[in-house]
């Protein structure tokens, strides 16, 4: 039994990681950095709350959530694709601004700078634990979609693409690959995945409060570093991640484990990883320029 | 390096752009920052009050602290016309420059509200010592010989017993809970929760000396005042582990215990301000912190100009803090415990039990 309950909570708290690590791994095998999951995410748990509460259900609100992460993506893309910005300076300018205009319209739609009203979600209200969790059906969309990614970037020829224009664009270019429109089409999606990850943890807690994501996004860029930029490993991170916090949750009432030990976890990892600890940690070859 | 020289320049161009557009971006988000309106617009009466209140993050609507000294300011404009400006900053530097603004416009109190003005209090008052300035839990410092280092004199410290009221809830929540087993779940892991975790561990042994009080905290940063998903996870293996009652001491994570509470059907204490609509049915009661009454209370010293500067402690004596008991929750909450509570409560104001304040 408890070990049934400590395994049903790591997927709860994997699954927003797994989301948004999805959409790292894919914008950053196409080379562009995706240092503004934490922004989709928060963006996508705001459209999520205001789809669901004007219409009442669930499912438009994952529409609506993942329409934010598109248009947030959209920004990003304009900036990064059009006007060649610096990706990390983007990146952060994403973050901040989600951060900004989420609160903004809560405030002005909700009259609160605080929480929104409670909207509809998965599952019912009597059911914890375990059954909350097979109920919900953005749980299993979460658990199949680093192997349904790894399939795109392995087997199709998208996949193929997005990894050409990741490691050589010049090279991808000369071959009449369309380099742009494949990060477009990468860096899209990357915010539609991210932003399922905040609609998920705005749904199961029926409402939108204020940075709500709480560095989730930054979690789970370390997941993809820390899985090679390899989706099935990125996947695999974001489990051991996910544990690690259950069984500081578990822990602590036990004083067993200091929790700045466990909230460091992830970065430490990810340091481990970077500097070569784990076999050799190569980033795509183009990540991070643009080039025309 | 890839790019070829000849669009070296087009870069640079465009670089200019991204800055110009930067720029723009940083000038609106400054212009929104002094957008709101200025609120609470009361003709001026002969030799009214001007107090100007700058919130902290979060501003108007928080359901808490800012809301708080919304009410108190509110009261004190309607009870003697005292003229009050609000400024609500953005993240980081803009709230000393808001102190500043209101201190430069010759207020004559500046109110800052949460701890987090403390630094920015402290050293305007040297520069402005004609204003009178209140910080709302405002942190006052301990030396290296463990004495406590006096606001300066034009800064009026209001602080909170939370400990008094937490202990108030502690018992309730043994009283009530009906398991040996109470949860606690606090935001940020830092001196000024432990407050509340002694105070309502020590309400909890008051009542029931083998119960046993489960405490977790969402984390170590700011962050962990804003994660309803961590509170979440953390109350739901608090209920699965027996206990019936969480108190929560964290912010919007807390509004996450209240969601756990409503799929588990247990029950969950609010803090700071009164949170039964938060989960209607699932929250016990609230460990109130009367943000208003200190706010007027200062407000209306300045009125009398019977102000000084000096530590001001809000405690179960002066209504500074409490525990909700109305309509709502009557129900849930037996005569017995009531009047339990309602001793325990007398026998604190008496001095009869002294509450620890850290852990």
């Amino acid at each position: 039994m408890t070990l049934l309950l400590f395994l049903a909570q790591t997927i709860r708290i994997a699954i927003p990681y797994l989301f948004a690590a999805a959409g790292g791994a894919l914008a950053e095998r196409a080379g562009i950095v995706a240092l503004s999951l934490e922004g989709y995410m928060l963006g996508g748990a705001f459209g999520a709350v205001i789809g669901a509460y004007y219409t009442g259900s669930a499912w438009i609100g994952v529409v609506t959530g993942v329409w934010w992460g598109i248009m947030l993506a959209a920004i990003h893309a304009v900036c990064t694709l059009r006007f060649k910005a610096d990706q990390i300076v983007t990146g952060v300018a994403i973050n901040l601004f989600t951060v900004g205009i989420t609160r903004f319209l809560l405030q002005l739609a909700f009259d609160s700078s605080s929480n929104s009203p409670r909207v509809a979600g998965f599952g019912g209200d009597n059911i914890g634990g375990a059954l909350a969790l097979v109920s919900n059906p953005l749980v299993w969309l979460g658990l199949a979609t680093m192997p349904a990614l790894a399939f795109v970037v392995y087997r199709t020829t998208f996949g193929l693409r997005v990894r050409a224009v990741g490691e050589h664009p010049l090279a991808a270019a000369s071959l009449g690959v369309p380099v742009n429109r494949v990060r477009w089409v990468a860096v899209l999606g990357s915010g539609a995945l991210a932003a399922l990850g905040g609609t998920y943890l705005a749904l199961d807690q029926h409402q939108f409060t204020d940075s709500m994501t709480a560095g989730r996004g930054f979690i789970a860029l370390a997941a993809v570093i820390f899985g090679r930029w390899d989706p099935v490993r990125a996947g695999l991170a974001c489990l051991l991640f996910a544990g690690a916090e259950t069984l500081q949750i578990r822990l602590q009432a036990a004083q067993l484990i200091p929790s700045q030990f466990v909230a460091m976890i992830p970065y430490v990892l990810t340091i481990v990883a970077v500097a070569g600890v784990v076999g050799r940690s190569v980033p795509p070859a183009a990540l991070g320029r643009t080039t025309d | 390096m890839l790019a070829p020289v000849t669009a070296k320049g087009e870069s640079i161009s465009d670089m200019r752009k991204l800055f110009g557009l930067l720029g723009v971006l940083l000038a609106a988000h400054v212009a929104m920052s002094f957008i709101r309106p200025a609120g609470a617009a009361v003709a001026p009466v002969g030799d009214a009050v001007d107090v100007g209140i700058v919130f902290d993050l979060g501003g108007r609507g928080d359901k808490s602290f800012n809301d708080g000294a919304y009410i108190g300011a509110e009261r004190a404009a309607k009870a003697f016309g005292a003229r009050v400006r609000f400024v609500e900053p953005g993240e980081g530097s803009d709230r000393e420059a808001g102190l500043r603004m209101l201190a430069a416009e010759g207020m004559d109190l500046v109110i800052g509200v949460g701890f987090i003005f403390t630094d920015d209090l402290t050293q305007l008052a040297k520069e402005y010592p004609n204003v009178s300035f209140a910080g709302v839990d405002f942190a006052v410092s301990v030396d290296k010989d463990g004495k406590v280092v006096l606001p300066p004199l034009n800064v009026a410290a209001l602080k909170f017993r939370e400990e008094q009221g937490s202990f108030l809830v502690g018992a309730l929540a043994a009283l009530v809970g009906g398991s040996k087993k109470v949860g606690f779940v606090g935001g940020m892991d830092t001196p000024l929760i432990h407050k509340f975790e002694a105070g309502y561990k020590a309400g909890v042994k008051a009542v029931c000396a083998d119960c046993e009080v489960i405490a977790q905290y969402a984390g170590v940063t700011p962050e962990a005042f804003r994660n309803p998903g961590r509170g979440k996870e953390l109350a739901l293996s608090q209920y699965q582990q027996g206990v019936n009652v969480i108190y929560h001491a964290s912010g919007s994570t807390g509004l996450g215990v209240f969601e756990a509470a409503r799929t588990m059907k247990k029950m969950g204490i609010g803090v700071d301000a009164d949170q039964y609509n938060e989960a209607p049915g699932f929250v016990l009661s609230s460990m109130v912190k009367r943000v208003d009454n200190a706010v007027f209370d200062v407000i209306s010293r300045v009125k009398e100009k019977k102000f000084s500067g000096g530590i001001y402690d809000f405690g179960l004596a002066e209504d500074g803090v409490g525990y909700v008991y109305d309509e709502h929750n009557k129900a849930l909450i037996p005569d017995a415990v009531r009047a339990r509570l309602e001793a325990l409560k007398a026998d604190i104001v008496a001095g009869k039990i002294t509450v620890p304040s850290s852990r």
